[in-house]
């Protein structure tokens, strides 16, 4: 690696300093703020913080619906993340083939990454909701299926996963794109002359070759699903029915905006976080050892 | 150095034209006030600010609208904690106990006493003023109130061969109604309900006479506050309607407002809902449709007054003492007779003094209006027919219906809004049969009464 070289001492730390302030500024403070929360019980208005040590924790820990938000969570994640990269990485490859239009198709594949969660929510709430959804209206035509995702807990799951998935999906796109077109056309053309088929030439080449791609965007989608799929079940499923969507960092929210219990809130997240980070640096040891750079 | 003069004189004359425009600008002092309401509630409120402000030259509300009701108690608290709250602060009904115990609240009969504002509260109807009343003393101005009624398609009980001037009073005649609705394939279901904690459980038990929670609902003290939704009343009903469920007599849609589309559209040939969305619903409803008290079980329970639901002003601390003077002139103004009729007349919300109500009755808005007489009725216990409706009025009926009694009256709890989710999560988990009736409701007291001791806890006066 060619290692860069200033000639002035203080450079280098004046030009990383802004990112360094940012940091501190919108994580390391907020997050110490919550950390500190995390040990005091304090009236909504203020002025009355006790200090409980970490009752906080205990309490939660000794919560039944608190493990319940941790599963949900989990698979909630799982979910997300297995579908949006297994789908991203096939509609890349698709994309990756030499058809017309494409520049257009490479395109209208990124459009449902620049669209909020929260709207993405509304717009699943108009298709699939069972009063006033146009899916469930057609289908009444055609089967008497009740599509009841309101009092069928994991239907109420499927449907925020794959509304959160889809929003993700063009972000998995433009990066399996840009990772397939790093694939030499010479490999590629040897395995042709080989008598590969596509099949084989997907399992075979393109999946080994795009692994580090692979891998992190799956650590990118896990993270984005335990912290930034807020939008999408606060506006179609609100955590329910009874509890079954209710994810971690809704609950907390929940817990925290709506509730008002600010320690448990602020202890909520600092759970979250480190089962985030626990994931994160999971991954790094192990999963990484099967990625070829 | 004429050039240094000229401009001298134009540097003077400006100086002069802000010190005169100054004083006719400002002095007007701003009452900040947050709300959220939207739409056509929105500008009702809108315009009753406006017209406040062009009626004295001294103060200006601006309202400001912060999102929905949790968001703007949560505004309201954050700047309350940075020191910069507003005047007024709308809270919904559920708020009302942590803002009373939040030590941030000037009490409106306290504001109105040392501004010498004199208000009959006496005027105002008692539920209402109940609700908001600690030990006799009002804490936040009554605003926008309203109570759960029983909305039904009349053109669907035309085609199932019912009366649709008879509508249902009872839980049996709901059932009754709805089967032949559905075989008559009037509708796809037979009722749907909002709101379901405020609709199915809150106001069945006020209804019924039956308590909520210990210590007279709350209104006894916040330690040792427990519900008792789960008693025989609470399983008889909800486990009654999970049995409904199964059969299309009921259609569970969703928390808050989500199930109106299912009335609205004639899926549901009847509807509970707030009496807040009469307005909504003469917008939306394409077909006839009619309103009527709550069902009620009969015998052996008693017929009491509903609840109410919706919200009221608070005034916050921490604002220099001159300024509450205008808040207070500002809360007489919403205080009177007119203001309460326009309102009640933009928006369905009720009209909470007895003067308005009486003015509307006599301006006959209850004939030609009768939908919205429904709430009154049931809220208050007077006869459902408007008395001006009658043509015979001596003959009148003079006895009321329902009475207001301790269980009626309302309910003070400590972190009910997440009491609310409880109630309804356990509501979900029973209509779509992962529970039975009596554990669901017990697990939600189990887990309502761990709040409530963790909200005494916290609020220990």
């Amino acid at each position: 690696m060619k290692r860069t070289v200033f000639s002035n001492r203080w450079l280098p730390y004046l030009l990383v300093l802004p990112q360094v302030l940012v940091t501190l500024v919108f994580f390391f403070w907020p997050a110490g703020k919550a950390l500190y929360l995390s040990f005091f019980k304090s009236a909504p208005f203020g002025g009355r913080d006790v200090f409980v040590g970490l009752d906080n924790f205990t309490a939660l820990l000794s919560d039944a619906e608190y493990y319940d938000s941790v599963i949900n969570s989990f698979i909630f994640a799982a979910g997300v993340t297995g579908l949006s990269v297994v789908v991203g990485l096939v509609v890349a490859t698709l994309a990756n083939q030499k058809i017309r239009a494409l520049g257009f198709y490479r395109t209208a594949l990124l459009w449902p990454y620049g669209i909020a969660p929260a709207v993405a929510g509304i717009i699943f709430l108009f298709i699939f909701h069972p009063s006033y959804g146009i899916l469930p209206y057609y289908l009444a035509f055609v089967t008497a299926y009740e599509f009841n995702w309101l009092l069928k807990g994991w239907v109420a799951m499927t449907l925020v996963i794959v509304a959160t998935a889809w929003t993700h999906i063009g972000y998995n796109i433009a990066f399996f794109l840009a990772g397939l077109q790093g694939i030499p056309g010479s490999v590629m053309e040897a395995a042709s002359i080989d008598g590969a088929g596509p099949i084989r030439k997907f399992t075979a080449i393109i999946v080994p070759l795009i692994s580090p791609i692979t891998f992190y965007l799956v650590v990118v989608n896990m993270v984005f699903a335990f912290f930034g799929s807020f939008g999408v079940i606060h506006a179609v499923t609100q955590g329910g029915p009874g509890h079954s969507t209710e994810i971690m960092v809704f609950k907390l929210w929940k817990d925290g905006f709506i509730g008002l219990n600010l320690g448990s809130s602020a202890a909520q997240s600092v759970i979250l976080m480190a089962i985030v980070i626990g994931l994160t640096m999971l991954q790094f040891r192990f999963a990484e050892k099967k990625v070829t750079y | 150095m004429t050039r240094l003069i000229r401009c001298g004189t134009i540097v003077a004359l400006a100086v002069l034209v802000v010190l005169a425009a100054g004083p006719v600008h400002a002095q007007k002092t701003e009452i900040h006030f947050w709300h959220a309401m939207t739409g056509q509630l929105g500008d009702a409120l809108e315009a009753q600010a406006k017209e406040f402000n062009a009626s004295q030259g001294e103060y200006e509300v601006k309202p400001l609208r912060k999102g929905s009701y949790p968001e703007t108690l949560t505004a309201a608290i954050a700047a309350y904690r940075q020191k910069s709250p507003p005047h007024i602060v709308q809270v919904f009904e559920v708020g009302t106990q942590t803002m009373m115990l939040s030590g941030a609240v000037y009490p409106v009969h306290e504001l109105m006493q040392q501004h010498e504002i004199k208000i009959d509260w006496n005027d105002f109807i008692k539920p209402v003023v109940g609700y908001y009343t600690k030990d006799g003393k009002l804490y936040s101005m009554p605003y926008n109130s309203s109570t759960p009624i029983f909305y039904y398609n009349k053109d669907a009980f035309k085609k199932a061969g019912l009366d649709p001037e008879k509508p249902p009073k009872t839980w049996p005649e709901v059932e009754a109604a709805a089967k032949k609705v559905l075989a008559a394939n009037a509708a796809k279901c037979g009722f749907s309900t909002a709101w379901p904690s405020w609709t199915m459980v809150e106001n069945m038990h006020a209804t019924h006479d039956q308590p909520f929670a210990t210590k007279n609902n709350g209104f006894g003290g916040v330690d040792g506050v427990e519900l008792l939704i789960n008693r025989e009343f609470g399983q008889k009903h909800i486990g009654q309607l999970a049995t409904w469920q199964k059969q299309n007599i009921y259609s569970y849609g969703g928390r808050g407002g989500a199930a109106d589309p299912k009335f609205i559209s004639g899926d549901c040939a009847m509807h509970i809902q707030s009496s807040a969305v009469i307005g909504g619903f003469t917008k939306a409803v394409t077909f006839d449709w009619g309103t009527a008290e709550l069902p009620h079980w009969g015998a052996p329970y008693k017929k009491a007054t509903s609840i109410i639901g919706g919200a009221t002003l608070w005034v916050l601390k921490g604002k220099p003492q001159k300024e509450y003077r205008g808040v207070a002139k500002f809360l007489e103004f919403l205080a009177k007779p007119e203001q309460q009729m326009s309102w009640h007349v933009n928006t369905g919300y009720l009209a909470v003094s007895n003067t308005a109500v009486k003015n509307l009755e006599q301006g006959y808005h209850f004939v030609k209006n009768p939908k919205q007489y429904t709430a009154f009725a049931q809220l208050t216990g007077l006869p459902p027919t408007p008395p001006a409706a009658l043509k015979d009025k001596k003959a009148a009926p003079a006895k009321a219906e329902r009475v207001a009694t301790a269980n009626s009256q309302g309910l003070r709890l400590g972190n009910f809004v997440q009491i609310r989710d409880v109630i309804e999560g356990e509501m979900e988990n029973i209509f779509g049969g992962k529970k039975a009736p009596k554990q669901g409701l017990d697990d939600a007291v189990a887990k309502s009464n761990a709040l409530l001791k963790d909200f005494a806890a916290t609020n220990k006066p």
